[in-house]
């Protein structure tokens, strides 16, 4: 099989010395933030983007791979212990692992959590490098209109097809590609939406404007809500370890998990939330403890934990086959790969096998170096959630401030940070999802670039677009992904006047 | 959410629409500056035109939405915290801005976000950030070699 010689080259990349402490570094870092409130692992990439300018790209990537691994480990344990799921994803885990906390079983749920993210992640990991090949393969025909298609699937289903409203979602898209604009267009050399501003005409950093949203708005919000939300943290009781009955209720729903979470976070379908509910939903329906859900089901964390770790792995085979990110976390990583003059997608993969298997190679050895981390060190961790609260975001904006002034140490940069951070509380208080904006910066100027290409080779006619197979087949998913939402809620109204 | 009657029209909703207009507006008039350099395509005109007819379409559906009262409920909110992290922010802007540099700048707004979040030890917490800064300061500048604003306390170091 290629795809094993491929991963065993990956394999002696991965295992030199340097990149096994990069990853120990990445997986530390990502259970730690994983861990604090307030602090996900897209955040985190864009705190290091900066700070990592100057290091070895292998090392820094397979880094950021470990800190998005280590966030969704990290994530469960304050899901489970406090009942504040750090990011959506693990908002189902928090269902029945925060009861099975309170009912003194915590120990045996952060345990099927882990394990189960460690089989999950695993599994999924295996099927990326397996199935990279085969679109490696496929996307090489893909020509620019092809490409420009693709995107514009990826924008409609992160944005609309899964959120609570396709409009507030497409909202937040174009926000991100109306930031997207700003600066000089390169093709043409002139300006857009710079007002004479020098900051402007190089483009709005991909680092102020996340950190902005994600640290700086996530702070504002929490602040304004502290009269009304309290946290609990529930101390871990008795004993950490699973009983042999635990380990027969927990291994078909992580495989389960895993079987939902790796398609649907392969497909440009946006994140790892989707999956999560529907492991959920079947453990409750498969059960054959059906009284324990609602009381702490040891199933229904096992369930999603899985599904949750499996998509964050499968949102790394649009990320490195296409460069096409479909969470918050991945469009971060395509930054760290654009901050290097890399630029994941087929070419990549042949000019730089080393790195692209080096990465998935090391993935396998972040999952395990979290297990050994996780299971017996999860002490230490919970430990992390006695930080006083204020000082835990006063640290976050130091941060954050700091980030962006190292990376271009000028007074506009920070008005700018401000300026996002005050766009992000608006939208967390609205309800406008986040992730589409960071996609849309990244993702639009790429996707203006493709169309723009394809249009000239075409000689303006638009038609192109819809001439080659492949993009009139994407786009034709992407107008049926648009309309399904809208379609879906009309039928829902119905059926509501129905009852 | 219940569905009920006598839903109400929710202005800042109506707000949020109207800003959409402003910036496909703005997008509209920055796009009729630009130049076409190629005879056969439309160039750098072809995503501003995609972006502000969206942007358009997006304001009148926020628009309708906020007529309908269709945004979700929204908790009661607290404007002290934000208005001292904010604070923070616009001091260590003016501070770098002034050449006060980072330190200085870094420790206040520490302090002001300790305060947001509830401590009122504020002098405890500006030392603390202080102290933070500092440390910070000497990781960049010497083991990372990214170079920080400097002020007066910078140059001591």
């Amino acid at each position: 099989m290629d795809a094993f010689v491929s991963l065993a080259h990956g394999l002696t990349v991965a295992i030199q010395p340097m990149n096994l402490l990069f990853a120990l570094i990445g997986v530390l870092l990502g259970t730690a933030v994983g861990v604090l409130p307030g602090i996900g692992p897209a955040l985190t990439v864009a705190l290091l983007l900066p700070i990592t300018f100057k290091l070895d790209p292998a090392g820094s990537i397979i880094m950021f791979a470990g800190i998005y691994y280590g966030g969704m480990y990290g994530g469960s344990t304050t899901a489970i212990l406090i009942n504040t799921p750090g990011e959506s994803a693990s908002m189902a885990t928090a269902l029945e692992g925060n009861l099975m906390a309170k009912a003194g079983r915590g120990g045996p749920a952060l345990a099927t959590a882990a394990i189960g993210s460690f089989v999950a992640g695993t599994i999924a990991t295996l099927g990326l490098s397996l199935l990279a090949p085969y679109l490696v393969d496929i996307a090489v025909s893909f020509g620019p209109e092809d490409y420009f298609a693709l995107m514009v699937v990826a924008f409609v289903t992160v944005s609309a097809t899964f959120g609570d409203s396709p409009v507030r979602g497409l909202t937040s898209l174009f926000i991100g590609l109306l930031l997207g604009l700003v600066g000089i267009d390169i093709l043409s050399g002139q300006s857009r939406l710079s007002f004479g501003v020098p900051e402007l005409y190089d483009n709005i950093e991909v680092t102020t404007l996340a950190v902005g949203l994600f640290a700086v708005g996530e702070a504002l919000y929490v602040a304004s809500r502290r009269h009304i939300h309290e946290e609990k943290l529930e101390p871990v009781r008795g004993s950490l370890w699973m009983t042999k009955e635990d380990w027969k209720r927990s291994w078909l729903p992580w495989l389960r998990g895993t079987a939902y979470g790796f398609p649907i976070g392969a497909l440009p379908a946006g994140g790892a939330e989707i999956p999560t509910f529907l492991s959920y939903a079947t453990e409750k329906r498969l059960t054959k403890h059906p009284e324990d859900f609602g009381k702490g089901a040891i199933e229904g964390v096992a369930g999603p934990e899985a599904a949750n770790n499996a998509a964050a792995a499968g949102t790394l085979v649009p990320l490195l086959t296409l460069g096409l990110p479909t969470s918050a976390t991945a469009a971060m990583m395509l930054a760290g790969f654009q901050q290097y003059g890399l630029n994941p997608g087929p070419l990549l993969f042949a000019d730089r096998p080393d790195l692209v298997w080096g990465l998935i190679a090391s993935l396998f050895i972040a999952n395990a170096m979290l297990l050994v981390l996780n299971l017996p060190l999860v002490g230490l961790w919970v430990r992390l959630l006695a930080i006083p609260q204020p000082w835990l975001y006063a640290g976050i904006l130091v941060f954050a401030t700091m980030g962006t002034i190292a990376a271009n140490p000028s007074p506009v940069e920070l008005i700018m940070l401000t300026v996002f951070g005050i766009l992000g509380f608006l939208m967390r208080r609205f309800d406008f999802p986040i992730a589409p904006v960071v996609v849309g910066l990244i993702l639009g100027p790429v996707a203006e670039s493709q169309l723009r290409r394809a249009l000239s080779i075409s000689l303006g006619d638009p038609m192109v677009l819809l001439q080659s197979p492949i993009s009139a087949t994407l786009l034709f998913i992407a107008l049926v992904a648009l309309i399904a939402p809208f379609v879906l809620k009309g039928l829902g109204r119905f059926k509501a006047v129905e009852d | 959410m219940t569905p009920s009657p006598q839903r109400r029209v929710d202005v800042a909703g109506l707000v949020i629409a109207l800003v959409l207009l402003v910036l496909a507006g703005l997008v509209w008039w920055d796009m009729t500056k630009l130049q076409i350099l190629s005879p056969y395509d439309l160039g750098p005109k072809v995503m501003p035109i995609v972006v502000s007819t969206c942007l358009v379409l997006l304001a009148i559906g926020n628009g309708i939405g906020a007529l309908r009262g269709d945004l979700p409920a929204r908790d009661s909110l607290d404007w002290m915290p934000i208005v001292l992290i904010l604070g923070g922010l616009v001091c260590l802007i003016a501070l770098i801005g002034l050449g006060g540099g980072f330190i200085l700048g870094t420790a206040i707004l520490f302090a002001t976000t300790s305060r947001a979040f509830g401590r009122r030890a504020f002098l405890v917490d500006f030392l603390i950030g202080l102290v933070l800064a500092v440390l910070v300061y000497v990781l960049f500048s010497k083991l990372l070699a990214l170079s920080l604003p400097a002020g007066p306390l910078e140059r001591l170091i």
